[in-house]
């Protein structure tokens, strides 16, 4: 799920607001954008590159390997199963406020095809000094520099500030991966882990998670496999407690999903647990040595 | 959004699911009337809570007369936090078997999950403690669905007798009424085999997923009003997601990551936070009116802006805050921290129209709000 730079990238929904400014943004810092869609602007160019109906489509027109869905919600079941049906092996869907049984649908139908999903209601990913796919700051020197770092977030804003700490402290990112905030998403903490643990370059990484569901702690279980130092915040800490979900909900969490939980699950599995986002540089130091 | 009994039940019945007889009263008056259309009746509270009968909320009546006199009781009661303003009056079936059934979104699974129990009528979480091999569950591929033939499997063995059937029927429609209506939780506790050998929903609960209610506006109508303070009411008609707290340090930042983190620092620092109020996503255009809405919370000490901006630009955030202080003129101290996308142009507003310049991290920030609040 890191996107690099010789992926071939496909914009749905290219011509929208976001689609265009981001469009522009990711070619400038050097994603290889190859296509978009948009049903009605089939056979146009937008932002130097041809516009197709779909995806399907444009694999057969401009062969894509990662689909990035600026897509309104209730149309990203539909988009999302295009690009997957169409070859995608990965898709990075930004979009929040989705039906959770949309999620649901090509969440599973990925996962059947081996395809990787970034989301949903992710900022993106970014491979320092290679391409960006999202909404991310990438081209900020001061918050995105090619270095060692893993970082992985479920929130976008959570991720910048994080990503400037590690800048700041003198260290760099191999990549960042924005997992999403919703609570179904394709790619979990601990899928993302896996998947900094065997990237080339990468010497520890920061997982950013919050309160709620159970991925930090399944996450925590693949933590004690590693050798790479691995640092974590867990936002939340001082949230009330929110929205539940009945009885049901309860069971099937069990006890997982608090901040006490979390934060005991990841110091158990030898990961340093921070107490603010300022704490990130002087973690890694005392961990990698330099 | 949550849906009461009362307004949950008519789902389960247009999927095919037995309900018993009733009728909604808001006067004691009224409940006397619909339960002389019935004879034995159930008065249920009618609340989005669990629990009711444990508090007091639920009472047989075999008269009219006495419908009466336990709607006078139990309307006004409160109910986990809920004033009860109606009573279900519904006709008593009388009981062989207690059951228990549910489909939820199961998040670590990712898909559907249906549960079923033999204890019935018991909160399920003590079934699970108590009697694990009494609870049955399956994992649902959502694009496949969940038919009767699914039902018959996983209540198989489970001495339902010539019941068997007519669970499993059951469990199918009631997979059907969850994915039909964009539900996150939709639950029968208990479901019965009545005397007469039929199978019936007795109680429903039903959280509809707040992102397919675009989908389901007719049924959302029925839907229980969320339970909002008068500052959360005016943010949620403005667009703007924002919870009240207790504390005294505010809060303004955009993405609920990044603002449930100020709140984590400001705590971390021995504060106390005032409020949840973030500007992320698309809403990073709205910095003046959840200013403006923030200042009027009464008895905020000192505030925290954070803006860490990906997608929402700090420059835009700013302006708007800028205009809010411009044209209110709070007299309290405001700490910023500002980084990402905008944050020179940000920076450079701020010093120019405010005189103020950002702090260094947001620890500083949020530790200089806390000393001036004490």
């Amino acid at each position: 799920m890191i996107v690099r730079g010789t992926d071939r990238v496909l914009v749905m929904g290219i011509t929208g607001k976001q689609g265009t400014f981001w469009t522009e943004r990711m070619q400038a810092y050097g994603t290889r954008i190859v296509g978009g869609t948009h049903p009605g602007k089939a056979g146009t160019l937008h932002c130097s590159v041809p516009v197709f109906a779909t995806a399907r489509d444009a694999m057969k027109g401009a062969t894509f390997d990662v689909a990035v869905l600026f897509i309104p919600p209730l149309l990203v079941k539909e988009a999302a199963m295009d690009a997957i049906e169409a070859g995608a092996k990965g898709l990075v869907v930004l979009t929040e406020h989705i039906p959770v049984q949309d999620v649901m649908h090509f969440v599973a139908a990925a996962k059947e095809r081996s395809v990787w999903i970034l989301g949903p209601n992710t900022a993106g990913a970014v491979t320092p000094g290679e391409c960006f796919a999202g909404f991310m700051p990438a081209f900020n020197e001061r918050i995105f520099r090619k270095g060692s770092i893993g970082v992985i977030s479920r929130s976008g804003s959570l991720g910048v500030l994080f990503c400037l700490n590690v800048v700041q402290a003198g260290y760099g990112e191999s990549a960042f991966l924005g997992i999403g905030g919703d609570p179904i998403i394709g790619s979990t903490t601990r899928d993302a882990l896996v998947t900094l643990d065997t990237f080339p370059g990468t010497e520890a990484v920061v997982m950013v998670g919050e309160i709620g569901g159970a991925m930090e702690e399944e996450a925590a279980e693949y933590a004690k496999t590693m050798t790479k130092p691995v640092v974590a915040f867990i936002a939340g800490g001082a949230a009330p407690e929110g929205k539940k979900m009945g009885h049901a909900g309860a069971i099937v969490m069990g006890n997982k999903g608090s901040y006490g939980s979390k934060r005991s699950a990841l110091e158990a599995a030898g990961v340093t647990v921070l107490d603010t986002p300022s704490d990130v540089g002087a973690a890694l130091k005392a961990r990698l040595g330099y | 959004m949550n849906f009461e009994e009362h307004a949950a039940k008519p789902l389960l019945a247009r999927h095919g699911i037995a309900v018993p007889k009733g009728g909604l009263a808001r006067t004691p008056d009224e409940a006397a009337t619909v339960a002389g259309r019935m004879g034995a009746v159930v008065v249920k509270a009618q609340v989005p809570a669990g629990k009711r009968g444990k508090a007091g909320g639920i009472k047989r009546a075999a008269t009219p007369e006495e419908a009466r006199a336990h709607a006078r009781a139990i309307l006004g009661m409160e109910i986990a936090g809920f004033k009860v303003e109606k009573v279900l009056i519904e006709e008593q079936v009388p009981i062989e078997r207690e059951l228990y059934a549910a489909v939820l979104n199961d998040n670590s699974g990712k898909g559907p999950l249906v549960m079923f129990s033999t204890e019935g009528g018991m909160d399920i979480e003590e079934v699970a403690a108590a009697a694990p091999a009494k609870l049955r569950l399956q994992p649902v591929d959502i694009r496949r669905g969940f038919s009767r033939a699914d039902g018959g499997a996983l209540v198989q063995g489970l001495g339902l007798g010539t019941a068997e059937g007519k669970v499993a029927d059951a469990l199918a429609k009631l997979y059907e009424a969850y994915a039909a209506h964009d539900a996150e939780l939709l639950e029968i506790n208990p479901l019965i085999v009545a005397r007469d050998g039929r199978v019936v929903a007795l109680d429903c609960k039903f959280v509809m997923d707040d992102c397919g209610i675009v989908r389901h506006l007719d049924v959302a109508r029925a839907g229980a009003p969320e339970q909002l303070t008068g500052l959360e009411a005016r943010a949620r008609a403005a667009g703007l997601k924002y919870i009240d707290l207790d504390g005294d340090v505010g809060v303004l930042a955009n993405g609920a990551g990044l603002t449930m983190t100020t709140m984590d620092v400001i705590r971390h620092y021995g504060g106390r936070p005032a409020n949840f109020l973030e500007i992320g996503g698309e809403s990073y255009t709205q910095a003046k009116p959840a200013l403006e809405l923030l200042l009027s919370k009464p008895g905020i000490k000192s505030l925290v802006i954070n803006f860490c901006g990906a997608f929402a630009r700090t420059d835009v955030m700013a302006q708007g805050v800028i205009e809010a202080i411009e044209a209110l003129k709070p007299g309290l101290p405001i700490y910023f921290s500002v980084h990402g996308t905008g944050d020179v142009e940000a920076i450079k507003l701020l010093k120019d129209r405010l005189g103020v310049t950002p702090l260094a991290t947001m620890n500083d920030a949020c530790q200089a709000a806390v000393r001036a609040a004490a």
